[in-house]
């Protein structure tokens, strides 16, 4: 394609610098500069490093799993840690978390273990953990399309009069996507309590975000929608918290919906099938790197004397607890019987399902018995 | 036949009155939203104006803002939002106001509204009904005629129905509102002016049953939603000729009654299904093969599909050469071997 050769987008040249609370030395950054945000408490601050930090460990082991073969695929978010917590804990607890394919992390931090987290990814089911419980829904696989089910549910408690606000992660690409201008359209008119958190990790697999769109920031798109936009430095986890909570408390106060755009970097391939060298300069990606968001914030508080040697060593030894039970759900294989395939597709059992269900029944029952039979005639 | 009960709701029972189809889902809206407060109806000019069919004529006015809304004219939305709704404990009602303006709510559909239930193990039914007034002979122009069940009867996790009458259209979709599962509700325009004298709350077969309207012996005619008077009056035509037709009205498409329309087709020996849909990969095709392949030894002939052409639905001034009608469907029948 060779579209916008002669034109420079708008994106690469006009965007402003991105809100920041804490600045690539790990340095607060002048009041004046702040945006009217508040830089959270060290406390706060100690909490979101920590949770990075486990996040990350997880993300690694996971990747690394996976590079053993032994996951069938695994979206990573190494890098996009900031955004990812400052998400999550934004959220009270009967807010709703609707996630996509690459934010195993924020499941993590809401509480849901390893081998529920892992389910999808080993093949045991399309998704598995308790969407209840945690106020999560499934994973979302077809892009924006999770969007929506945001604006309904919040739109559903603003109409029950609660006060659950849900939150949403969407990608850079997924900003292309119709039903992604349909949330954010819906939202608007209906004053919806929903929060859009868009990560731009600056790349859709392979696609940059200047063969997306041709305007400065995803974040300028909310003046379209008649909704607040941020564009906030998604590597900072001060301004990323800091934006989500006003955002989430705008919308608890019944005053709308609210776009974010965090502006980060996916340091890992879009998932391990992919060849990133085709794509992007390793250049680029060391450029990246030495932005890493847990490093930022721990200049920051290794320099106001909140995080301690022994602190910094207890939180890693507790990353390294969460490394050793993610391995260890590995070897717990899940036993799915076949004949659940049949259980869950409708409240009541369909006459033709539960003959397709007596069918399998019989084949696997026959292959025991084959089993049996050959193992029977190897012992003798 | 329908049987006239009352349903075990709240719902009073009226004085028998003489309703459209439109009237009747339009009572069953009503009834089915002052029983359950968690009801909610939303759409394209569902609102004020009360839809472009009138068959949310209204209830705006009666239920307000927050149970009844226009919404942005985006048919992903609307499915979208009526998921995150369901998720939240509401049972939403949503309108596409075309059948082929459906098609851009395909993805939510497919994707999630059908498969969010066996996604989750159970944990998350979505008890959604999506009603999609369709088919033509109603001198539509380009996208008002398309008969688009065989997407949605093609996709698990879906039931889809479609009424023929009124007393069928009030008790269905009180049933699919109160029904866990999403609800593909299939409303045949041509039929929307048909009456018929009501006593309100009525309650005909359950879902997922097929009815037989009239009973013959020597073939079974089976129709559903829009052909289901050309199939009646087909069978009119065939007596009068010496032939015996047993007319079935599926009413569920998914489920398909193997039951009920495989003993018919074993008592006579001979099934021809009519649709308005494209024959080729339709609807008819899926009950033509498991007609054969459950009956094969009780038919006396291949069962017969009657339908409309392969082509796009045509333009107001064509669309009675597309449509099947008595003489076509009596002349498919003649094309049989009669010994």
């Amino acid at each position: 394609m060779s579209l916008n050769v002669e034109s420079t987008p708008l994106t690469a040249v006009l965007a402003p610098p991105p809100l920041r609370l804490i600045d690539d030395t790990g340095h607060a950054v002048a009041e004046s500069e702040s945006g009217g945000f508040t830089l959270p408490p060290v406390e706060t601050l100690l909490g979101l490093y920590r949770q990075m930090v486990m996040a990350r460990r997880f993300d690694v082991q996971v990747t690394a799993l996976t590079r053993q073969g032994r996951l069938a695929t695994y979206p990573s978010a190494l890098g996009q840690e900031a955004c990812e917590i400052a998400a999550v804990a934004s959220l009270a607890p009967q807010d709703w978390l609707f996630p996509t394919y690459r934010d195993s992390i924020a499941l993590l931090t809401r509480g849901v273990v390893p081998k529920d987290i892992l389910a999808a990814f080993r093949g045991d089911w399309h998704s598995g953990y308790d969407y209840r419980k945690f106020h999560i829904a499934p994973q979302a696989t077809p892009l924006a399309t999770q969007a929506l089910h945001a604006v309904g549910l919040a739109t559903a408690s603003k109409l029950k009069r609660d006060d659950t606000v849900a939150l949403t992660l969407l990608g850079d690409g997924a900003t292309s996507e119709g039903d992604a201008h349909e949330a954010f359209n819906f939202a608007a008119v209906w004053q919806a309590p929903v929060v859009f958190v868009v990560q731009n990790n600056q790349f859709a697999i392979s696609v940059p975000l200047d063969k997306q769109m041709a305007c400065r920031t995803i974040a300028d798109k909310a003046i379209g929608y008649g909704m607040p936009g941020y564009y906030v430095d998604g590597n900072d986890v001060a301004a990323m918290y800091a934006v989500v909570s006003a955002a989430m408390d705008r919308a608890r106060s019944g005053g709308g919906p609210t776009l974010i755009e965090g502006l980060t970097y996916r340091i890992e391939a879009h998932t391990n099938s992919d060849d990133p060298t085709r794509y992007r300069k390793s250049a680029d990606v060391d450029l990246w790197r030495s932005r890493d968001p847990i490093e930022r914030l721990e200049k920051y508080l290794v320099a106001q004397g909140a995080l301690t040697d022994e602190l910094h060593a207890e939180i890693l030894a507790a990353a390294e607890e969460l490394a050793t039970e993610t391995r260890d759900c590995m070897t717990e294989q899940a036993v799915i019987d076949p004949l659940e395939l049949f259980e869950h597709v409708y409240s009541t059992p369909r006459a033709s399902l539960a003959e397709q269900r007596a069918f399998l029944a019989t084949e696997l029952d026959n292959d025991a018995a084959a089993s049996a039979l050959i193992s029977e005639e190897s012992t003798r | 036949m329908s049987t006239q009960q009352t349903l075990e709701t709240g719902t009073k029972v009226r004085a028998p009155e003489n309703l459209t189809m439109a009237a009747a889902l339009n009572a069953a809206i009503r009834d089915a939203m002052v029983d359950d407060p968690t009801v909610v109806l939303f759409g394209e000019d569902v609102g004020p104006l009360g839809g472009v069919f009138r068959v949310t004529d209204g209830l705006y006015a009666e239920f307000g803002e927050t149970r009844v809304s226009d919404s942005p004219l985006a048919e992903a939305g609307i499915i979208g939002t009526a998921i995150g709704m369901a998720m939240y404990g509401l049972r939403p009602v949503v309108e596409m106001q075309f059948d082929a303006f459906s098609y851009p709510a395909f993805e939510q559909i497919v994707s999630h509204v059908a498969k969010m239930r066996n996604r989750t193990r159970g944990q998350i039914p979505l008890p959604i009904v999506i009603r999609i007034p369709y088919a033509g002979d109603i001198g539509g122009v380009e996208h008002h005629s398309d008969s688009s069940e065989a997407y949605w009867t093609a996709t698990p996790g879906l039931t889809v129905v479609t009424p023929s009458n009124p007393a069928d259209a009030y008790s269905m979709l009180r049933e699919a509102i109160a029904s866990d599962d999403p609800v593909i509700f299939m409303e045949p325009k041509s039929r929307y002016w048909s009456k018929a004298e009501l006593t309100l709350p009525v309650q005909t077969e359950p879902l997922n049953r097929a009815v037989v309207l009239r009973s013959g012996t020597d073939v079974t005619l089976i129709a559903y939603g829009p052909t289901v008077k050309t199939a009646l009056a087909t069978a009119e035509q065939a007596e009068a000729e010496g032939l015996s037709v047993e007319v079935i009205d599926l009413r569920t498409l998914s489920p398909f009654d193997d039951e009920t329309v495989g003993a018919s087709v074993r008592k006579t020996g001979r099934a021809a299904i009519v649709h308005e849909a494209a024959q080729f990969g339709g609807y008819g095709a899926e009950v033509a093969a498991r007609l054969t392949e459950r009956n094969f030894f009780y038919l006396a002939a291949p069962i017969l599909r009657i339908t409309g052409f392969d082509i796009p639905y045509p333009s107001p001034k064509l669309e009675e050469y597309f449509l099947p009608t008595p003489d076509r469907i009596l002349a498919a029948l003649s094309t049989w071997e009669w010994s």
